[in-house]
């Protein structure tokens, strides 16, 4: 068999093995939009189709309006922005810090980052849900809330993960790789470490910075465990937990309203990867091959 | 060479300016870091000794009473520890091996394989909860897609979700699924990072495919397997809202996982604080444990070649 006749069959099998990929992971992203949209007789029916009959647009009013989601948005997307802002910011200053300022304990603060990206959340879940009572962060009240009391409950959301170890940890072997001469051209300008960090630094890292960025903000917004724990108060829901109370309450009445709020939680964030997908893809990965 | 007082003093300034800026800079991030990491694990450890009010916000010591109950008395707990075993021994061989697979179809010059990489990488940054709601309707036993498929070619579907033969099967389903295009990609770039060079030599010497494969491809990516293996032990062991929105751990414990049952004595109607921390202290040290293992046998296999 000639060389060209293996490539070939090689092309053939390798294009059967992408159209299963795309069918496997297709499909059932096809049956959460398809089922967005059906009514009940569809979904209750021994022969349920891949196809809505008609589009369908009643069951993101219903999740829109009648389990206000509308409302959710808005703290899924204060505590998401807050929560990943400030890990953004202090990935950054604690990277350039690790890397660039001398300091007697540098070492040891570093192994300090290292242990605490292995101290997985669930384990200290308890304790913090118990210091977040004790800073009187818990709202409880289920009535209309003060402006103070949103911010109480958001705080309890955003501050036990704001900490940032992993991002630091990329970042700061990002930092490492830039040349030293940049840095000491600066100093010997006479720039302070806050200006080589923003003029310097950060421009150079750019990439790296988005793909933390990236990484904290759908980490953040897709967080589930420690959400369902401190929300007591349905006001304060983020949309993950909403949509929990919501199939818990009509799972069995309405699927295609819980399908439409499922797509609320998941729209943002395939609309912020299909634009920036390849710092995800591309950080992750070299994070990985050269880490 | 000797220090003059005046340079002496020079360099103080400095280093104690740079001290400042070094605080101001990595201060925030680490005083979080000692308040709910550290000093939570300080407290979890010292929980799990106590019988904890939370009505008066005190701990009563008991010593080992709860170790007693959870790891002695509590009669789920051997099935508990298998589930999470075999959750994630499944999880993590089948998301490294189909990663491999996937990785060496889409790292060949196809058409198209760059959208089929993102379409393969898109489940992993969706929300677990709302990705385990698809699956909900998908495993349904009378209308789900499962059903509808298997009665298409004459099989019965089973109960999935709601038999405890199946329930585990299915959720190691869903979360390979949500979590294989990560692998895929990851493998990809380390596929990418073997030098050209080192299949041309091993073709030179008359090297098959396989034999390429075996010696050549495999060595190259064991840095990186061994990258997957830590994070995905670590990763599964950790999956809860897969968990809690398809199957609550049941039918009957058959899906309750270490993490779960962490949950259920800590935040359900149990609310048994000092057990709960029981069970995280196990899985902290279970976590512990598994990472250095995995280090030492790194430290012998992985090739950096």
């Amino acid at each position: 068999m000639g060389i060209s006749a293996q490539k070939t069959i090689n092309h053939v099998f390798g294009y059967i093995g992408m159209a299963i990929l795309v069918i496997i992971i297709g499909v059932p992203l096809l049956w959460l939009v398809s089922g967005s949209m059906k009514t009940n007789p569809e979904f209750y029916t021994a022969t349920p189709s891949l196809i809505p009959e008609r589009i369908h647009l009643d069951n993101f009013y219903k999740a829109w309006n009648q389990a206000s989601f509308g409302s959710y948005y808005i703290n899924s997307i204060v505590t998401t922005l807050i929560g990943a802002s400030a890990e953004i910011i202090m990935a950054v200053t604690t990277a350039y810090a690790l890397v660039f300022v001398r300091f007697p304990f540098r070492n040891f603060v570093f192994v300090m980052l290292l242990v605490a990206l292995m101290v997985p959340e669930q384990v200290v879940i308890l304790p913090n849900f118990l210091t977040i009572a004790d800073m009187g962060l818990l709202v409880t009240s289920s009535r209309d809330l003060s402006t103070q009391d949103y911010i109480r409950g958001w705080l309890a959301i955003i501050l036990p993960g704001a900490s940032i170890a992993f991002g630091t940890f990329l970042l700061r072997q990002y930092f490492r790789t830039v040349p030293a001469d940049l840095v000491d051209a600066a100093k010997v300008d006479g720039a302070s470490h806050w200006t080589t960090m923003m003029k310097v630094i950060a421009p150079v890292a750019t990439p790296a910075i988005a793909t933390t960025g990236l990484l904290s903000f759908t980490a953040k917004w897709n967080e589930y465990l420690w959400p369902l724990i401190v929300t007591f108060s349905d006001r304060l829901r983020t949309l993950p937990i909403a949509m929990r109370r919501l199939l818990d309450a009509e799972g069995n009445a309405e699927w295609g309203v819980v399908m439409a709020a499922a797509i609320f939680v998941v729209l943002p964030v395939i609309l912020v990867f299909l634009y920036a997908q390849r710092y995800v893809v591309d950080g992750l990965a070299s994070g990985a091959v050269k880490g | 060479m000797f220090v003059t007082a005046a340079s002496f003093k020079k360099t103080f300034r400095r280093d104690w300016r740079d001290w400042i800026t070094f605080v101001l800079f990595a201060g925030p991030n680490l005083l979080l870091f000692v308040i709910f990491t550290y000093y939570p694990l300080i407290r979890n450890f010292l929980l799990s000794f106590q019988e904890y009010n939370p009505i008066i916000d005190k701990g009563e010591w008991v010593g080992f009473n709860n170790y007693v109950d959870i790891l002695i008395q509590d009669t789920q707990m051997t099935r508990i520890m298998q589930n999470t075993l075999v959750f994630t021994v499944s999880v993590v061989a089948l998301i490294l091996v189909l990663g491999l697979l996937t990785a060496l179809l889409l790292n060949q010059k196809l058409r198209f394989r760059n959208g089929v990489r993102s379409m393969l990488f898109s489940p992993a940054v969706l929300a677990g909860s709302a990705v385990a709601v698809i699956w909900l309707y998908i495993f349904d036993y009378r209308f789900g897609l499962f059903f509808q498929v298997l009665k298409y070619f004459g099989i019965n579907s089973p109960k999935w979700l709601l038999d405890p033969q199946w329930a585990m099967i299915s959720l190691i389903i869903v979360y390979v699924w949500k979590n294989l295009g990560y692998a895929t990609v990851i493998y990809i770039a380390g596929l990418q990072a073997i030098p050209a060079d080192l299949y041309e030599a091993a073709r030179v010497d008359g090297a098959g495919a396989w034999q390429r494969f075996r010696n050549v491809t495999l060595p190259g990516l064991s840095p990186v397997t061994f990258f997957l293996g830590v994070t995905s032990v670590l990763n599964s062991f950790q999956s809860f809202e897969i968990i809690n929105v398809l199957t609550r751990g049941g039918p009957v414990n058959a899906t309750n996982v270490l993490v779960y049952r962490l949950y259920e004595q800590g935040f359900t109607e149990i609310q048994n604080y000092g057990r709960a921390s029981v069970v995280a202290t196990l899985l902290f040290v279970i976590m512990f444990i598994l990472t250095l293992i995995q280090l030492r046998a790194i430290e012998r296999r992985v090739s950096y070649a």
